[in-house]
């Protein structure tokens, strides 16, 4: 009998559309190993070292992909991810400057939320006064940026020891970066439980079409407040983030707002909304920034590195919506 | 005492609603028995949308009391009515393109089972809930979508326009469903403009005008003329009057058919499509969804390429690369969904000017003075409602369709091809288009009709062709073409075989229509 094959066929049948719909996020790894096979022919000593000290580098944009994502994928933009970095940064840096170890637990959780509030302000404006996600956040930009010069006017505070102890170095094996790991931890702690919620499902269905999410029973209102809240939070990680990799906070806010767009972008998230995922954003980054390291072991000028960069940004995008476009999905 | 039957299950009372200046609603009511299937009638613009926005709380009323088993109720957001038992389907399906059907069905809190229960029930069987909606024809989505809203077992279900637009298979199994449904403890509101449905389904009904209920009529086969009035109020002589044809337009046999289609195919669809259009007649187009017409009127509207076949216009071969050429080889294109093909944006005269300024000087400035007699003249001939002038998006959906439709009238119209252009559109408006595409192709053009409301092939077109399976099936004289026939041939059925699950009552409606547009030919 036939009955038995039924299920196998239908479960291959899900495979082949489970990779169907992260195809774009198997290409990007596809892409990552390509680039690191690359840079170890160009600069055979790339190794443990080299790996780990990408780890570090790329944590603090990731985690403003991640948070661009958020906001991208509800069919928004937040343009104040920098300025909230660099705010939740600075607030971190000198809370903690001069204080024991463990007040400084405190001070990072309420580095967390004051992430949460900015979000939730940020949501809650665009919400209220029906003026365009890119113009409130626009605006905001200026503002928590504002106020990150007021709490620091020159980059300075300190970080408690444990979590600058917490990006540095590897776990398990040395091909394990911390700062990996710890990164696939908060984003997975965070991310997982969202996505199979029903407010995960809200998330991409405002983006996708908020009349019909609407119509659904889906509150537009509190979804949207919600992905900014996620963006904000995010922001704050990569604030944090930023205080644990220097020791100091810094208030003028780093080039990731556009880089975090960037990531968005070529990690496959549509900017129209609904479509897309946090992995790819992520792993976008990585090659981003792997990028620029082998122009540097080319020696390509650095002006050079960046029109490249912005061409291999272009073209990889092109690529892929032709292939997805020739492919029908 | 009052029995359980006769008491409301849903109570709308005195309900208005303004907008600024503009009055939706005034004073509105509807009273739905529990156990009955309720149309709600109305022209465009009567304020049914209003009404339904209102019940289901999207839009919240100055005035009026909404009570739900005699207890009133307070309705903010569709998820709050939906909690308190009252469910809409949408003309627009409300499921989201990029999630998966079961995720969409999660979103909502759907139980899979019954939802695919009513699925079987509707027609659809085998349907992967792994794939996403997007990839999912219109029809389908909304027969999910009225599935969704069956297996939560609503109180009362609001059917908006659920049947515009599907084939005609499905659209029996709803009409079904809906019939089924009656006289249990549930109710059905129905919105509808076609008639025969509301005969064959709804026992009463409640019609509106100008945003206040105008009367509540129990439906009978053969209400249907006491509901048109009802909507039109005075104007109801006028309403399908003289748009049945007599005999066709004779055909200048000497001249080369003005577009002519040879063995077009594209795709799996549209496999080997073959036939003339002629100046100076109508030609109606008949489908079930899916038979290959949306390919057909993509190519010869210039927006795809055939894989095989060719078109000729005035007997020259043509391979249209973009609606530019077809627009300038006089081929125009009508669609169904007007926000497809107009600037919402901008105003009815840009909007009518478009096309044809664009053509008229290429480069440098437009001239506004050669421009404005031609669109005068167009909206005169249309009677577009131009109290909105501002924007589009501010007019009725039937004035938007008028302005796709001016537009081309205002270049002078040589070939136009229409895709379903009543589609959602109030009797009344679509009233005025079948006798404006009977002017235009007696003035000589040629017009390209395709329909999903079987009824309008007699009150519009010369001749019509019949397409199954992407070929042409049959072609039809306007006078044999009515609906029981062209429904025979849309099924690919010998003209004497029995109607795949016919509607009941429909019949008795046809005759009605039938005996009102023979007094119109009387005059």
């Amino acid at each position: 009998m036939s009955t038995p094959q039924a299920p196998i066929a239908r479960q291959m049948g899900a495979l082949a559309a489970a990779l169907r719909r992260n195809a774009w996020t198997l290409g990007l790894f596809g892409i990552l190993g390509v680039l690191l096979v690359f840079t170890k022919i160009i600069q055979p000593t790339y190794g443990v070292t080299g790996i780990q000290g990408l780890a570090i580098s790329v944590l603090p944009l990731t985690l403003a992909a991640v948070a661009q994502a958020c906001a991208v994928i509800a069919r928004g933009i937040d343009l104040s991810v920098g300025s909230m970095m660099a705010l939740t940064s600075v607030v971190a840096a000198s809370g903690m400057d001069g204080r024991s170890e463990g007040a400084a637990i405190v001070v990072v959780i309420g580095v967390l939320l004051l992430g949460c509030v900015l979000g939730a302000i940020n949501g809650s404006l665009i919400v209220l006064t029906r003026v365009p996600d890119i113009v409130v956040t626009l605006a905001m930009l200026f503002v928590w940026a504002g106020c990150a010069l007021l709490v620091l006017k020159t980059p300075g505070g300190g970080a408690a020891d444990w979590l600058r102890d917490l990006t540095k170095g590897s776990v398990l094996s040395d091909w394990t970066p911390k700062a990996a790991v710890l990164l696939l931890a908060v984003v997975g702690v965070i991310w997982i439980p969202i996505r199979r919620s029903r407010l995960g499902l809200s998330l991409y269905a405002i983006g996708s079409d908020p009349l019909a999410a609407y119509r659904s029973g889906v509150s537009v209102t509190r979804t949207k407040i919600f992905a900014y809240m996620l963006a904000g939070l995010f922001s704050a990680l990569g604030g944090l983030s930023l205080t644990a990799s220097t020791g100091i906070g810094a208030p003028v806010p780093g080039p990731y707002l556009l880089l975090s767009v960037a990531a968005v972008v070529l990690g496959g998230v549509s900017l129209a909304g609904g479509r897309g995922g946090i992995l790819g954003p992520m792993v976008a980054v990585v090659i981003l920034s792997l990028i620029r390291t082998d122009m540097t072991f080319l020696n390509v000028d650095t002006n050079l590195a960046t029109v490249t960069q912005g061409l291999i940004l272009v073209g990889v995008v092109m690529i892929g919506s032709l292939i997805q476009l020739r492919r029908g999905t | 005492m009052t029995s359980p039957s006769t008491e409301y299950l849903l109570e709308a009372t005195e309900v208005s609603k303004r907008y600024g200046a503009v009055v939706a609603l005034e004073s509105a009511s509807l009273r739905v028995r529990p156990g009955e299937a309720h149309a709600l009638m109305g022209a465009n613009g009567a304020g049914k949308s209003t009404l339904v926005k209102v019940l289901t709380g999207a839009v919240r009323p100055e005035e009026g009391t909404i009570t739900v088993r005699g207890k009133a109720r307070t309705v903010h957001s569709p998820a709050e009515a939906r909690r308190g038992g009252l469910v809409s389907v949408y003309q627009e399906p409300a499921l989201i393109p990029d999630l998966d059907i079961s995720s969409n069905l999660r979103l909502t809190q759907t139980p899979i089972d019954p939802f695919r229960d009513w699925m079987a029930k509707l027609g659809i069987e085998g349907l992967d809930l792994a794939e996403m909606a997007r990839n999912l024809p219109l029809a389908t989505l909304r027969i999910i979508d009225l599935a969704r809203a069956l297996a939560i077992e609503p109180d009362v279900l609001m059917l908006d326009e659920m049947t515009a637009a599907l084939p005609a298979n499905l659209t029996e199994r709803v009409l079904q469903v809906v019939k089924d449904r009656r006289g249990g403890e549930d109710s059905i509101i129905f919105i509808s403009h076609r008639m025969t449905e509301i005969a064959s389904v709804c026992d009463r009904a409640t019609v509106l005008r100008e945003g206040e209920t105008v009367g509540v009529v129990d439906v009978t086969a053969d209400s249907a003329d006491q509901i048109v009035e009802l909507m039109l109020g005075e104007v109801a002589a006028d309403v399908l009057e003289g748009t049945a044809r007599t005999a066709p337009t004779s055909q200048e046999l000497d001249e080369p058919p003005r577009l002519e289609v040879r063995g077009l195919g594209s795709s799996a669809r549209l496999r080997d499509v073959t036939f003339d259009l002629r100046a100076g007649e109508v030609l109606g187009l008949v489908a079930l969804e899916g038979q290959g017409q949306d390919e057909l009127f993509d190519i010869l509207a210039g927006s795809e390429r055939p894989s095989a076949g060719k078109v000729l216009v005035d007997g020259q071969e043509v391979s249209f690369r973009h609606p530019a050429d077809a627009i300038r080889a006089g081929v125009v294109f009508v669609a169904a969904d007007r926000a497809d093909a107009l600037l919402m944006q901008r105003s009815v005269r840009e909007n009518i000017a478009l096309p044809f300024s664009v053509r008229m000087s290429r480069w440098g400035r437009i001239q506004t003075k050669q421009e404005k007699p031609k669109i005068d003249k167009a909206i005169e001939t249309l009677q577009i409602e131009t109290r909105a002038q501002k924007e589009v998006r501010l007019l009725s959906g039937g004035n938007q369709q008028k302005v796709t439709i001016a537009r081309w009238v205002a270049g002078g119209v040589q070939t136009m091809l229409c895709f379903d252009p009543t589609r959602g559109i109030d009797i009344r408006t679509k009233a005025q288009i079948y006798p404006l595409l009977r002017d235009l192709a007696e003035a000589g053009a040629a017009v390209l009709f395709y329909t999903s409301e079987l009824s309008e092939i007699q009150l519009a077109c010369d001749r019509a062709i019949v397409i199954f399976g992407g070929e042409v099936v049959a072609e039809i004289d306007a006078r044999d073409a009515d609906e029981a026939t062209l429904l025979r041939a849309a099924h690919n059925l010998r003209s004497d075989a029995p109607l795949p699950e016919q509607v009941v009552g429909s019949a008795d409606v046809e005759e009605a229509k039938a005996d009102h547009s023979g007094e119109a030919n009387d005059l």
